[in-house]
């Protein structure tokens, strides 16, 4: 897809994560539309999968170490035909397999999370073994900026820079908050791109909505041969959700009719836009 | 298997026999990965890291991490054994265990070395005595536990080709080496030891051999027990449980465990619900633990033959 097409595919999600959130009555808004555009460049532009063949061994891996912005993911995961569009109306209903958190029970997730940090151990992992196993495949995964202070992201930071696994992208939703308040009032992050930089891995920051600056960040991973890259992707929480941008309390809050038919409009207007200036 | 008052049994060291037999079943399989967090001493896995250096992976001391990377490997079909000491592995990386492994159906083995109480003197903080009750509770993942460095040996082998989440706890120094290369082990099934129709004592890992040794001084007493070796205590033979609860009505459990939550825990409940009988427990307080070397702790808390054999009396008085 070109960035045109990313982009307006990015507002098709946006609007149907808001659905999805608005009428389960549940979900995480903030963080979902936060990391929205970095999910669709990874799924319709970067990664190598295929929906039809969801278990490719030479397939790249993703993971969405903070889970519990699912609602993009799974909009995406259907939309590319990993399970049924209609599967989404299910979401968080009793008997569902679509939880608020992924698991493997969905196709096209490749492991549980939801407890953080816990995906960038795992992409180690995975990094070693395609390496292991002589294949070409990459590690996307995209952690929170809350979720840094978990210990393990910084076990997993060391263990990546001592392998070397250049084959591994790492991208952090910098979005300056988490469900208490801004980061650096709950636990300060600091200059976490000095901090990875320090572990050695080789860093580079981006406007994380901005379509076409994630696309030449990811096309241009490893950013060195032998070093981890990181993605510092500097966002907006609630992004594209008017009255939810930049906003602690809409970290799970729930839109009520009037609040959703506002987004719903904004959302469908700029699609509009984009699409008579195309 | 040997005959548990000859003499001369001779003392082997269960953990390197296990690694011994890794890494004669990843020489067969180079998709074998084993994984330590500065444990390939303890975790005796220095022949292995000589042989197959492209087949390990050091994560350092950082255990969250380790369990991590071996859900990660798994992704690439590959068979990760993560070693290291149970008390560690077991209790610092369980939400991984739970969440990486276990929920996320990775084909991992967790293999936890110098397990209960076999640190001795070291202390509390190296003491696996949790281990068996919080890896039970978690949904897809078997819990095992060797007696001997044969039975170890068969095991490692058996994992080699098993598909899917395993924790097996082993423990620390050389222990009595009675079982035999003709004893056959079936996943999921007690091993019988002994026949007896008085009692049955069930017992796990190295409370075995004093079980063992305990029955032969009941039986000059004129109290025959059978002694089953449940080596896998998930999935636990229940089966066999309630056939002991049947014909010999009452059994004693003994682990080297907490009291809260292991084999006899499971035992218990299972005959309680099925065939109520008198369950004992020969296992550890849930208290913090006095300290000392193992063969003084078991005796302290009568985990030792002697233990056994009062527990025993106990319930067929």
């Amino acid at each position: 897809m070109q960035i045109k097409e990313l982009e307006l595919k990015a507002v098709d999600i946006r609007l149907r994560a808001l659905r999805l959130i608005y009428e389960a009555g549940t979900g995480h808004l903030g963080g979902t539309m936060s990391a929205a555009d970095i999910l669709v460049a990874l799924y319709y532009y970067k990664m190598r999968v295929d929906p039809q063949n969801p278990l490719l061994p030479d397939r790249d891996r993703f993971i969405l170490s903070k889970g519990h912005s699912v609602e993009s993911l799974y909009c995406i995961l259907a939309d590319r035909g990993f399970f049924p569009l209609e599967e989404l109306d299910s979401y968080s209903q009793f008997g569902s397999r679509l939880f608020g958190h992924p698991t493997v029970k969905v196709p096209g997730i490749e492991i549980c999370s939801g407890a953080l940090g816990h995906g960038l151990p795992a992409a180690v992992g995975m990094a070693l073994g395609a390496r292991k196993s002589g294949l070409s495949s990459k590690v996307y995964v995209v952690m929170g900026d809350g979720e840094q202070a978990e210990g393990s992201n910084w076990e997993a930071a060391m263990a990546a820079a001592n392998y070397g696994t250049d084959n591994l992208i790492a991208i952090l939703d910098r979005n300056m908050l988490q469900i208490t308040g801004c980061t650096e009032d709950v636990i300060a992050l600091g200059d976490v791109a000095e901090k990875y930089r320090a572990f050695g891995w080789s860093v580079k920051e981006i406007d994380g909505n901005n379509m076409q600056q994630i696309v030449d960040a990811l096309d241009a991973a490893p950013f060195e041969v032998g070093k981890p890259s990181l993605i510092l992707a500097h966002t907006i929480k609630g992004k594209d959700i008017c009255f939810a941008e930049n906003l602690a309390k809409w970290h799970h809050g729930i839109p009520n009719k009037d609040q959703y038919e506002a987004a719903v409009a904004f959302l469908e207007n700029k699609k509009q836009e984009m699409l008579s200036h195309a | 298997m040997r005959n548990v008052t000859d003499a001369g049994i001779p003392s082997e060291n269960v953990r390197q026999s296990f690694m011994d037999a890794l890494l004669e079943a990843a020489r067969q399989d180079p998709d074998i990965i084993a994984l330590t967090s500065d444990a390939t001493g303890s975790a005796a896995l220095t022949n292995y890291v000589a042989a197959l250096p492209d087949q390990f992976v050091e994560c350092g001391i950082a255990e969250q991490d380790m369990v991590g990377i071996a859900a990660g490997l798994a992704s690439f079909s590959k068979r990760p054994f993560v070693c290291g000491p149970a008390a560690f592995l077991a209790a610092r990386s369980l939400e991984q265990v739970k969440v990486d492994v276990a929920y996320s159906n990775k084909n991992v083995k967790l293999i936890g070395v110098s397990g209960g109480i076999s640190y001795g003197a070291l202390g509390e903080s190296h003491y696996s005595v949790q281990d068996f009750a919080v890896m039970r509770a978690i949904a897809n993942i078997s819990v095992l536990c060797p007696a001997d460095a044969m039975q170890a040996k068969k095991l490692a082998h058996m994992l080699a080709d098993f598909d899917g989440p395993v924790y097996l706890r082993m423990g620390r120094g050389a222990v009595p080496a009675f079982y035999e290369e003709t004893d056959v082990f079936q996943f999921g099934k007690a091993h019988l030891c002994r026949e007896g129709s008085d009692v049955t004592i069930i017992a796990v890992g190295e409370q075995l051999f004093p079980a063992l040794v305990a029955a032969e001084t009941l039986s000059k007493e004129g109290i025959e027990a059978r002694v089953l070796d449940m080596f896998t205590i998930k999935p636990l033979d229940v089966e066999a449980v309630l056939r002991a609860a049947r014909e010999t009505g009452a059994i004693v459990c003994t682990e080297e465990h907490s009291i809260n939550g292991g084999l006899g825990s499971a035992v218990a409940q299972v005959t309680a619900e099925s065939c109520p009988v008198r369950v004992k427990c020969v296992a550890l307080p849930n208290e913090v633990l006095l300290c000392g070397s193992s063969a003084e702790m078991k005796a302290h808390y009568g985990l030792d033959a002697a233990g056994i054999a009062q527990a025993v009396r106990e319930v067929v008085k």
